[in-house]
């Protein structure tokens, strides 16, 4: 196990370079992200920590080709998304990323197995082979008793739950978490956690994940602190665990 | 650095036809009295419209002068031109956010845009329908009550006239603002709060 975490240290995900973001213009214009370098290995579960507003959610926006980055860029896979047409960007977020929200952002209209077949179905999967993928992630999170409901029927971490099923739907390279226990309580963030955690060493699944959350540190291979849109710190865990951050 | 050959794979495809349809009929269902009101708001100003058609043509059977009555008909037009746009811009921006969680499945804009095309056409077909029927049925007893005359074939026509032009303003005033919400960055439409 810790043989082949190392061995992943050379497989580098996702790489940013000088990546900056402002919105607005002039006087109103806001810096979000001012310069950030960093590179993401294949594997490793990464928390992503700093104070509100200090840009985690516009760098979460840029390494998963949601939005564009004002100036630097940004390589997934090392292939450059600046140069990727809206059909190939398409196609990275189908297969290569998965997404995870605070705010869960199922698809209200449709079922919790629905909302985890779609993505396949984006991929072209035939809808049986989908279907009975859909229903061993669900059996894997734990919701395959729930699989007709839709997500007004279900609790915050049971939607959380089908969300995690629905990102791993193509099978990803990386997961990306933008706060996924920021709306659930301790007990069920923490299973939250413990889920995410599962997956990463499991499926050997890339984790980079935005948080508030000092639970989120103690499985964290890595952690990058941004400080007003700038990477101040990278911490390994033992950096961490010595610090006292992440002490259990 | 970002070789051609790692690009070259990147080849996506929509999926097949029935899975847009599904998704429009599932938003339908489920949306069933959001939709419903929609549809009625479209249906109240065909139904306007198609009335105001009929009894220009009752009228002109009694005078031979329907300028005035041209004038009511054109204003009738506009008046659900802006009531059909209003409901329909507003039922779309209300979905931003779930416009930027299918692009973050992968679904392509066109496919964003074939699903609010399919339910505005669903939509606009049954609320244009039976608001017109509803127009011209309603204008057509009052006419014979004035005593003037609408030949049947005349109300045939307003009716698939009004029909048509209500689905054409639907799905316009549907698909404008989903092509404007599926060309805007994932994490902007993912930023709308309604
Ligand atoms: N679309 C936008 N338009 C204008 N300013 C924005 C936009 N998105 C973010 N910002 C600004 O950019 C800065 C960084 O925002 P960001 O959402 O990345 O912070 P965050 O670290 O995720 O905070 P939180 O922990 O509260 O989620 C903030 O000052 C915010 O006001
Ligand atoms: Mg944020």
């Amino acid at each position: 196990m810790e043989n082949s975490r190392e061995a992943n240290t050379q497989d580098v995900v996702v790489r940013t370079v000088d990546v900056a973001k402002q919105y607005g213009e002039g006087e109103a214009a806001v810096r979000a992200l001012n310069g950030v370098t960093c590179e993401i290995y294949g594997g490793e579960y990464l928390s992503i920590m700093g104070p509100s507003g200090s840009g985690k959610s516009t760098l979460f926006n840029m390494i998963g080709g949601l939005d564009k980055p004002s100036e630097g860029s940004v390589f997934v896979n090392s292939v450059d998304i600046a140069e990727l047409t809206a059909r190939e960007l398409a196609f990275l977020r189908c297969h290569t990323i998965g997404y995870i929200f605070q705010t869960f952002n199922l698809i209200t209209v449709r079922t919790a197995l629905e909302n985890v077949t779609l993505p396949m179905l984006f991929a072209g999967t035939p809808p049986d082979e989908a279907e009975e993928r859909g229903m061993e992630l669900l059996d894997l999170v734990g919701l395959g008793h729930r699989y007709h409901h839709r997500p007004t029927e279900l609790s915050g971490g049971q939607q959380q739950r089908v969300a995690i099923a629905r990102s791993l739907a193509n099978h990803p390279r990386i997961i990306l978490a933008d706060e996924p226990t920021g709306n659930l309580d301790l007990k069920t963030g923490q299973e939250i956690i413990d889920l995410l955690r599962l997956l990463n060493r499991d499926q050997n699944v890339t984790i980079i994940s935005a948080t508030h959350d000092h639970k989120m540190l103690d499985v964290s291979d890595r952690i990058f602190h941004i400080r007003d849109g700038k990477l101040a710190k990278i911490e390994t865990k033992e950096e961490a665990i010595a610090s006292g951050h992440a002490a259990a | 650095m970002s070789e051609p050959s790692a690009r070259a794979q990147f080849k996506n495809v929509d999926p097949p036809f029935w899975v847009a349809w599904n998704q429009a009929l599932a938003s339908i269902r489920v949306r069933f009295f959001r939709q419903l009101i929609t549809s009625v708001g479209i249906a109240l100003g065909i139904a306007f419209y198609a009335s105001m058609q009929t009894l220009r043509i009752a009228e002109s059977s009694l005078t031979k002068d329907d300028t005035k009555m041209q004038w009511l008909v054109a204003t009738s037009l506009l008046m659900c031109l802006v009531g059909v746009t209003n409901s329909m811009l507003m039922s779309v921006s209300e979905r931003f956010r779930e416009i930027g969680t299918i692009k973050c499945l992968g679904a392509s804009d066109s496919f964003i845009v074939r699903v609010f095309f399919l339910e505005a056409t669903i939509l606009g077909a049954t609320g244009s329908f039976a608001g017109a029927t509803l127009g011209v049925g309603l204008s057509w007893i009052a006419a014979r009550a004035s005593g003037a005359d609408v030949a049947f074939a005349d109300c045939l026509g307003i009716t698939l006239g009004a029909t048509v032009i209500g689905m054409v303003m639907t799905v316009l005033a549907a698909v404008a603002p989903a092509i404007q919400a599926a060309k805007m960055p994932a994490a902007a439409a993912l930023r709308v709060e309604v």
